[in-house]
């Protein structure tokens, strides 16, 4: 059972935040995430917790690495 | 994550060129190549995106028991069904629902008039507890990734009408029974990204060793699966068999410490048996004695009912054979016919995660246009 | 009433009731048995009856929806709404009236009652018609859940529209965004803790549908509302009775940030639950763009697009371009749960 969705922090109450999926909002628990959060911050939901705070610079590399991977076909297909 | 960020892992031109990456590697290599996913919602990512459509000829994906729903063996539910007809309000995750016991679902029981509730948050069930002077049973069910929601709860103060009816599983050990198997044929394992954020991918590091298979994290989205296919098959042809975290966004080394601790504070692995597959040694999460007042199959023994016989046709159930990827849900007799997502013999007929659902909900999987 | 025993398949269950393969199987076998009227048999939403040179259009409907006040509307603009939108997807814009037979449970508040029908009022004034006939039943507490509405309507056309008129080359264009009924029906049964722009569709269609007319004239092949099954139901349908595929463009598909939302938290396809303020029109390729001209000018079809294409094929097939790959587009038998995962 894996479906984790991301969303961002809007509003922090203790140990729940409010979190914007797309433009919906949802409680979500803070009990289990290892890093503090903040508001703006990206988290990995799963089961109406938070399992794992996204780092930008993780974002960032992610992307990256796919460009890396694929910039030659991509190139190859717009020939 | 905002739509800019979320598009950017859903880019279709970035997808085209990672499928043709994909399909010049396994034509380059001259031979199949199969690998195994341990995680329902991979599958179900390949289904919604169609991703099998553009398989190379040759690649073969299989899916292994990654379906937490389906592996929830049959007593188990048994034990849910009985509890729930004995008048006692039971809860559970929206897939479980319609998984069928030795002769009754949950659904069934409902049915028949027991109070049986879907929820899809651990917290709901203590919520509905505290608003609740009845005991309430909640039927935990899911891999480690919601195992740690319902430990959460249990540490916070829970109400003392809460019970867990634990049937949650611990999917690395499943990951095990594949490769032991001595027929496999499995080259490279695709590992669960979600999982793997409460575990950490360091894990795989003894499996990679021991198996000498190539063990790649992979995230859900389309580009994140397509990326972790094109490094495992990499490895695969160059016979490398190192762990590699596909995921970092998400996935670290030692994972999410915090999450583990509250985990293994609730529950202690546990052999058990797997629907299908017998049984996993280090597979089943059972609560801890700490935890023995709130756990059901303690406070509710007397009433929870003998196991019952299967029905016949069950023991023509491929599930087993299916969740280990030694066989595809065609190669079952009873598929499309006898067993349909609304007449289901097996679980992997039921849960949205199950191959065999997956499969017939997806009936033909090349275009016809 | 605990009753294990007997044969399932001699009793209803719910499938029966969601609007896929299993609601058409039980009306051919237990509701079309000796009715041999083609009217009748073509199990249209709503019935043409030729009168004179031009034709009587007649439907009925029955809504059960809980819960019976949900964000964007109730089950008093859904009754009239539904019936109304029955009669436009048959090419009738002119509703003469409507009737509304109330079954509602002891206990119910008057209050409410007073709610639905003022929201029924306002519902006939967007559709220019009234409620002219009506009845009321009151059943004992547990009988019945809530309130039940039935409305019929009837109206006159000259032209009539089916929907099992798609020609292959033909384009099938949404007037708006899919999925916002059903996920906002099923957020708030569930009681599911989203906050957010979550809201029904529920609206009648026949002014947007006369503008349509206006525009299209013959080039509108065939016309078919999502209700029940949502999008790939009437897709399923309408490529079912033409005989003919459908290739849906994922990318093209109009979706509310909340209702996309809603789908990727719950793991609920847009595509398949039910829509009461939207049509899918299979238009001639070539009127497409003039038809989208008159949607966007529309209040309720600013969100119009073109979403299919019509092809030969396997009858009945409807399929989807993820960007990925394909995947067939299957009705369900089941009514959606939120799952987790």
């Amino acid at each position: 059972m894996c479906l984790g969705v991301p969303g961002r922090v809007v509003e922090i109450d203790g140990s729940t935040a409010l979190v914007d999926f797309w433009g919906v909002r949802r409680k979500v628990a803070l009990d289990i995430v290892d890093e503090d959060v903040s508001l703006g911050d990206h988290v990995l939901v799963h089961v109406g917790f938070a399992i794992r705070r996204i780092a930008p610079e993780d974002l960032a590399e992610t992307l990256a690495f796919f460009e890396t991977l694929t910039s030659e076909d991509l190139e190859e297909l717009e020939r | 994550m905002t739509e800019q960020r979320r598009l950017e892992f859903r880019d279709v031109a970035r997808g085209r060129a990672l499928q043709q990456r994909l399909a010049g590697l396994v034509a380059g290599a001259g031979r199949d190549v199969t690998l195994m996913h341990v995680c329902g919602s991979h599958e179900q990512a390949f289904a919604r995106y169609g991703l099998r459509s553009r398989f190379p000829q040759g690649l073969r994906v299989q899916m292994g028991p990654g379906c937490p729903v389906c592996v929830t063996d049959a007593p188990e539910i048994d034990a849910a069904v009985a509890l729930a007809d004995q008048g006692y309000r039971v809860l559970t995750y929206g897939d479980m629902l319609r998984v069928p016991g030795s002769s009754s679902s949950l659904m069934d029981a409902r049915a028949r008039g027991a109070r049986v509730d879907v929820i899809y948050a651990a917290t709901q069930a203590a919520e509905i507890a505290r608003d609740s002077r009845d005991p309430v049973v909640f039927f935990a069910t899911g891999f480690e990734t919601t195992a740690v929601a319902t430990a959460a709860v249990l540490l916070n103060a829970p109400p003392a009408n809460l019970f867990v009816l634990s049937a949650h599983k611990w999917v690395p050990a499943a990951m095990e029974i594949v490769a032991e198997s001595p027929d496999t044929q499995i080259e490279g394992y695709l590992a669960a990204g979600h999982a793997a954020t409460i575990t950490g991918c360091g894990l795989f590091e003894a499996f990679v060793e021991r198996y000498r298979r190539p063990v790649v994290v992979a995230g859900f989205e389309p580009l994140d699966i397509l990326a972790a296919l094109v490094l495992l098959v990499e490895q695969v042809l160059s016979g490398k068999a190192e762990v590699v975290n596909a995921f970092p966004r998400a996935v670290t080394k030692n994972g999410n410490q915090r999450a583990l601790t509250a985990l293994f504070k609730v529950f202690e692995t546990d052999a058990g048996e797997w629907r299908g597959i017998a049984r996993v040694p280090g597979g089943n999460l059972r609560l801890r004695e700490a935890f023995a007042a709130h756990d059901a199959s303690l406070q509710f023994s007397r009433e929870l009912a003998a196991p019952k016989l299967p029905h016949a046709s069950a023991l023509e159930c491929c599930c087993g054979g299916i969740m280990t990827g030694r066989l595809t849900p065609t190669d079952c007799r009873l598929f499309g016919s006898k067993c349909r997502p609304d007449t289901p013999v097996g679980a992997c007929m039921v849960s949205s995660e199950g191959a065999c659902k997956i499969w017939y909900d997806d009936r033909e999987r090349e275009a016809s246009a | 009433m605990k009753d294990g025993s007997g044969d399932a398949s001699a009793r209803v269950r719910l499938a029966h009731g969601a609007g896929g393969p299993a609601m058409r199987a039980l009306i051919e076998s237990v509701f079309l048995e000796g009715v041999s009227d083609p009217e009748a048999r073509a199990l249209g939403d709503a019935a043409v009856l030729p009168l004179g040179d031009r034709f009587l259009v007649v439907s009925t409907d029955a809504h059960v929806v809980m819960p019976a006040f949900f964000p964007g509307g109730d089950i008093g603009r859904l009754a009239v709404s539904g019936v109304v939108n029955d009669l436009a997807m048959a090419g009738c814009c002119d509703v003469l009236g409507l009737t509304s037979s109330v079954i509602v449970e002891e206990g119910f508040p008057i209050e409410s009652l007073r709610r639905i029908h003022r929201s029924m009022q306002a519902a006939c004034a967007e559709a220019h018609t009234r409620i002219v006939s009506g009845d009321t039943k009151v059943m004992q507490k547990g009988e019945v859940d809530g309130v039940v509405l039935s409305t019929s309507g009837v109206g006159i056309t000259d032209r009539v529209v089916r929907d099992s008129g798609l020609l292959p080359g033909d384009v099938v264009i949404a007037t708006g965004t899919v999925g916002d009924h059903g996920l906002a029906v099923l957020s708030a049964r569930h009681a599911l803790g989203l906050e957010g722009e979550l809201r029904s569709d529920v609206a009648p269609l026949n002014g947007l549908v006369r503008a349509v007319l206006g525009s299209a004239g013959a080039k509108l092949h065939a016309m078919k509302d999502p209700t029940r099954g949502g999008v790939t139901s009437a897709l399923t349908e309408m490529a079912q009775k033409a005989s003919v595929s459908i290739m849906v463009d994922e990318a093209a598909l109009p979706l509310s940030a909340a209702a996309r939302a809603a789908a990727e938290l719950l793991g609920i396809d847009p595509l398949s639950v039910a829509n009461e303020g939207k049509a899918l029109l299979g238009v001639e390729a070539s009127a497409a763009p003039e038809v989208l001209r008159a949607l966007h000018a529309h209040p309720l079809g600013v969100h119009a697009a073109c979403i299919a294409r019509v092809t030969e094929g396997e009858p009945g097939a409807v399929w989807l371009d993820t960007g990925f790959g394909t995947r067939r587009l299957v009705e369900r038998d089941d009514l959606p749960l939120p799952r987790i995962c």
